[in-house]
C-alpha cells in the first residue's frame, strides 16, 4: 500500500492508483472533463488531454494531471491551491475560447459537462480571442455530429473502437484541424456506424446528439386528421423518472401512460405487447431450428441469434455478412408493433394506414434508423413513422407543463397494450433469451414451468453462458452485451467453435437500460444496475409472466395471424438482412 | 450502401496484401505498412487504405486518421516531376517564400496539389542540407541552388517535351 496526503487528508491506496482515483476514495472530487471511468464495464478513458484535473504535487516543478499521474509514497497533493485554481481557470478559458457560445439553444444544455464545469469554476469571461474551429454539421438518420462543439476528449472514440469495436470514428488530421470523424471524413451514414449511440451517451458536450423528432410529433398530435398511436419500450419506464429527479430504478409505467395520454396520443400502447409477439415468433423459430438440427438436418445452422437490436443487426451486416443467415428472421418488437398497428389495428379502426401515425418511445437512437429502413414500409409509408428517445419524451413532458412526479397511474389501452413479465425483461441484457426460454420450454415439453425465473441468465457480465435443462435436452445459452463482446462470440461461430444453441445479443452495455437514448448517467454505472432491478421487479409483479399466455396475443393469432411462422406472420413479422460490407471492385 | 469503385488492378491488390503480410498483418505495424505501400504507389488513395485496413484488421477510420496525422503520408498522387521548395530557415530568409509563390502562380496549384495533367506536383520541405545554396528547389532528384523567382520559369521549361 502507498500512503499519501491529499488536501491534508491521509489516504492509503494500492500501487497503480492515480491521484484522481485516490481523491475519489476520500470524497474529493477533482474536476475532470476528458476522463471517463465506467468501472463495471472495465472502460476507462484517461488521455490526460484536457488538463482540467491538474493538481499541485509538493516537490514537483509543474502541475500534474491527476487522472494520469500515479500515486507515490509520501506524496503531498493540493487539489485547490491558488496555483491550481488559477491554472485550471486558464485551462477552462482556453477550452471555451474554441467553443461556440450557443448554450441557450444547444440540445445538450443542462446536461453538458463543459457547461457544468464552467459554472462550477465561476468562469465569467473568456479573455482569449482567436480563431474558432468550424466543421460542417453531419446529420444521419439517428445521430447528429456538430464537431464545432467537440473538445477532443476522445471518449466517443473509446466507446466506438474499444468497447463496441465498430471502428466508425477516429481522430483525423492534426493540431488545430484535428477532428473526430468517420473514414475519409465521410458522413456518418456512409460509415460502418451502427447508431448504437454509445458515443452520444458519453459525449461531455453537444458535439454528438440524437436527431430530434419532437417537433414532428407535436405537429402530428395537433393534426385532427391523424390518429396518433404510441408504443413504449420496456427500458423507458425504468429510466424516465430520472429526468424528473426521481431515484434511479423508480418504475414510472403508470405515470408514463398518463403523461402520454395528456400529451394527446389517441392510443397509448406498449412495445411489450410486441415483445410477447416476438417471443412467439422467435421462440417458435428457435424450436423449429433446434428440432430440425437435432434430427440431423445439415442445412440448419445453429446457434440462433436474437434480432431485436437494430444496432446489433447493422453491426453484423457490416462486419459479419457471411453470418447473416444465422440471426433469427424475427423483426424487432418495435417493427412488429408497427406492422401489426398498421394492418390488424388499422383495419379494426377502419383507418387508412397513411392517416395512422405510429410513434415509438425508445431507450435507443438506433431505433430511429430502424424505422427508416425501407423494408419496413409499405408503398413508402413506414410501419413506424418515427421514434423518439427517453430523453426526448422527458423534454416533451416538461415542455407541455406536465408535473410528471405527481401524475396518477393509468393503464395502457387495448388491444396492443397488454403484456407479460417476459416482455418487460427485454429491457435488460439476458431478458430476451429468458423470455424465449420460458415460452420455448413449455411449447417444447408440454409441461408447465415450476419456476419462471432463470437466475443463471441474469447479471451484468459482458459475456455470460448458462445451461438450461429442457426436460432432458440440455441447451447451451450465450449472452453478450456491448458489441465488442458480441464480436467475440461471432468470431467463435465463424471458426466453427461455438458451443451455443442460442445467443442473445444487445449492442449497448447493460442492454436497452443502457441504451443510447436514455437519460445521461454521467459515468455512474450503478444507475444501470438500479434500472435492471426495476425491470426484474416489474416482471415479478406481473400476473402473467409467459408470452404465450398473453390473452391479446392469443386473440391476435386466432383472429389474424393463424399461427407463429404462418405465411401471414412471415409477411408481417419477419425480415431479411443485407450484406453491407464494402465491395472493393478490382479492374 | 455505395460500393467503392477502384481502379486498382488485381496485381496491385496482391502487392498491398503481400506488404501487409510481410509485417505479419500486425495492427501495430500500420505506420510501417503505409510507409511501404506509399513507396510503391506514390500516394495512399482511399481504396488502398481500405485494403490495408481489411488486411491488418484496423478500422478504415483509424488508417485514415494515421494518414492524415503524418505529413509524410499523402492521398494526392505526386506529379511526374515533383517540385519541392525548401522552406527551412536558411532558404526562408533568402526568399524561398517568393520562389514558392512563383511556382504556385506558374503551375496554377497550391502546395500539396498536382497539376491536372499529372506532370508537376508542389510540396514544401524542410532543409536538404544545402543551406549554402539557399534558396534550394528540388525537382525529382535534381537540385537547383540560389533560385530566384525569375528563374522559376526556366526550371520548369527544362521539363517540357
Amino acid at each position: 500500500m502507498i500512503k499519501l496526503i491529499i488536501d491534508k487528508k491521509t489516504v492509503e491506496v494500492n500501487p497503480g492508483t492515480t491521484i484522481l482515483q485516490a481523491a475519489d476514495q476520500i470524497g474529493i472530487h477533482i474536476p475532470r472533463l476528458c476522463y471517463m471511468n465506467l468501472g463495471d464495464f472495465n472502460i476507462e478513458n484517461k488521455p490526460g488531454g484536457c488538463r482540467v484535473c491538474v493538481v499541485e504535487v509538493e516537490g514537483r516543478r509543474n502541475l500534474a494531471p491527476a487522472c494520469a499521474t500515479d500515486c507515490t509514497e509520501g506524496m503531498v497533493v493540493h487539489t485547490h491551491s491558488i496555483r491550481v485554481l488559477n491554472a485550471r481557470k486558464t485551462i477552462m478559458q482556453l477550452i471555451l475560447s474554441d467553443h461556440p457560445f450557443d448554450c441557450l439553444v444547444c440540445a445538450k444544455s443542462g446536461n453538458c459537462e463543459l457547461q457544468d464545469l464552467a459554472q462550477k469554476m465561476g468562469i465569467r469571461d473568456i479573455p482569449y480571442k482567436g480563431e474558432q474551429s468550424t466543421y460542417r454539421e453531419d446529420t444521419s438518420p439517428a445521430i447528429i455530429r456538430e464537431m464545432d462543439k467537440c473538445i477532443m476528449c476522445r471518449r466517443c472514440e473509446v466507446m466506438c473502437n474499444e468497447v463496441q469495436t465498430v471502428g466508425a470514428l477516429s481522430a483525423v488530421n492534426r493540431g488545430f484541424m484535428s477532428v473526430v470523424a468517420p473514414a475519409f471524413e465521410m458522413n456518418l451514414d456512409h460509415s460502418v456506424c451502427t447508431y448504437c449511440g454509445q458515443c452520444v451517451n458519453v459525449c461531455p458536450t453537444g458535439a454528438l446528439t440524437e436527431v430530434d423528432h419532437t417537433n414532428q410529433l407535436i405537429n402530428d398530435l395537433a393534426d385532427p386528421n391523424k390518429t396518433v398511436v404510441v408504443q413504449t419500450a420496456p427500458a423507458v419506464r425504468a429510466a424516465l423518472g430520472e429526468a424528473f429527479g426521481m431515484k434511479p430504478g423508480t418504475l414510472v409505467t403508470g405515470k408514463m401512460v398518463t403523461a402520454l395520454r395528456e400529451l394527446g396520443f389517441n392510443y397509448v400502447f406498449d412495445t411489450d405487447f410486441a415483445a410477447d409477439l416476438t417471443i412467439m415468433e422467435e421462440g417458435t423459430e428457435l424450436l423449429d431450428r433446434l428440432t430440425r438440427h437435432l434430427n440431423g438436418d445439415k442445412n440448419i445452422k445453429l446457434p440462433i441469434l436474437t434480432s431485436c437490436c437494430p444496432a446489433w443487426v447493422k453491426f453484423f451486416e457490416h462486419q459479419f455478412p457471411e453470418l447473416k443467415d444465422i440471426p433469427s428472421t424475427a423483426r424487432s418488437p418495435q417493427q412488429m408493433f408497427g406492422s401489426i398497428a398498421k394492418s390488424y389495428f388499422a383495419e379494426k379502426l377502419k383507418v387508412d394506414r397513411k392517416k395512422l401515425v405510429v410513434v415509438s418511445i425508445m431507450p435507443c437512437v438506433a431505433k430511429k434508423y430502424e424505422c427508416s429502413r425501407t423494408e419496413f414500409s409499405t408503398d413508402g409509408n413506414p410501419d413506424v413513422d418515427y421514434s423518439i428517445s427517453t430523453r426526448e419524451l422527458a423534454q416533451l413532458i416538461k415542455r407541455a407543463n406536465i408535473d410528471f412526479t405527481s401524475l396518477p397511474d393509468q393503464e395502457f389501452d387495448q388491444p396492443l397494450g397488454e403484456s407479460t413479465g417476459a416482455a418487460v425483461i427485454f429491457g435488460t441484457t439476458g431478458g430476451v433469451i429468458e423470455a424465449a426460454i420460458r415460452t420455448a420450454y413449455e411449447l417444447h415439453t408440454g409441461k408447465t414451468l415450476q419456476k419462471v425465473d432463470f437466475e443463471q441468465l441474469r447479471g451484468m457480465e459482458g459475456i455470460r453462458s448458462a445451461k438450461v435443462d429442457f426436460d432432458g435436452l440440455e441447451l447451451n445459452i450465450g449472452i453478450a452485451h456491448g458489441l465488442g463482446n458480441a464480436r467475440k462470440l461471432l468470431e467463435e461461430i465463424k471458426e466453427g467453435k461455438s458451443q451455443y444453441h442460442a445467443i442473445e445479443i444487445m449492442a449497448c452495455p447493460g442492454g436497452c437500460i443502457g441504451g443510447g437514448g436514455q437519460p445521461y448517467i454521467h459515468g455512474d454505472t450503478s444507475i444501470l444496475k438500479a434500472r435492471q432491478r426495476a425491470i426484474y421487479a416489474e416482471d415479478a409483479g406481473k400476473t402473467i409472466r409467459k408470452s404465450h399466455e398473453n390473452p391479446y396475443i392469443i386473440r391476435l393469432y386466432e383472429e389474424y395471424l393463424g399461427k407463429p411462422l404462418s405465411e401471414k406472420s412471415h409477411h408481417l413479422l419477419h425480415t431479411h438482412y443485407f450484406d453491407r460490407k464494402k465491395e472493393i471492385t478490382i479492374e | 450502401m455505395s460500393s467503392i469503385k477502384v481502379k486498382l488492378k488485381e496485381k496491385d491488390v496482391q502487392q498491398i496484401k503481400d506488404i501487409c503480410k510481410s509485417f505479419g498483418n500486425n495492427p501495430g505495424e500500420l505506420i510501417n505498412v503505409l510507409h511501404k505501400v506509399q513507396g510503391v504507389f506514390g500516394y495512399l488513395p482511399a481504396e488502398v487504405q481500405e485494403i490495408v485496413a481489411q488486411e491488418i484488421h484496423v478500422s478504415v477510420a483509424k488508417v485514415y486518421g494515421v494518414v492524415t496525422f503524418y505529413s509524410f503520408f499523402t492521398m494526392i498522387p505526386k506529379g511526374k516531376y515533383p517540385v519541392s521548395v525548401c522552406t527551412g530557415t536558411a532558404c526562408y530568409v533568402r526568399g524561398a517564400e517568393k520562389v514558392l509563390e512563383e511556382f504556385k502562380k506558374e503551375l496554377g496549384i497550391k502546395v500539396g496539389e498536382s497539376t491536372p495533367d499529372g506532370k508537376f506536383s508542389l510540396t514544401c520541405l524542410r532543409c536538404v542540407g544545402a543551406c549554402g545554396l539557399a534558396p534550394v528547389v528540388m525537382v525529382g532528384n535534381k537540385t537547383y541552388g540560389r533560385v530566384s523567382p525569375d528563374g522559376v520559369k526556366n526550371i520548369l521549361k527544362e521539363f517540357d517535351a
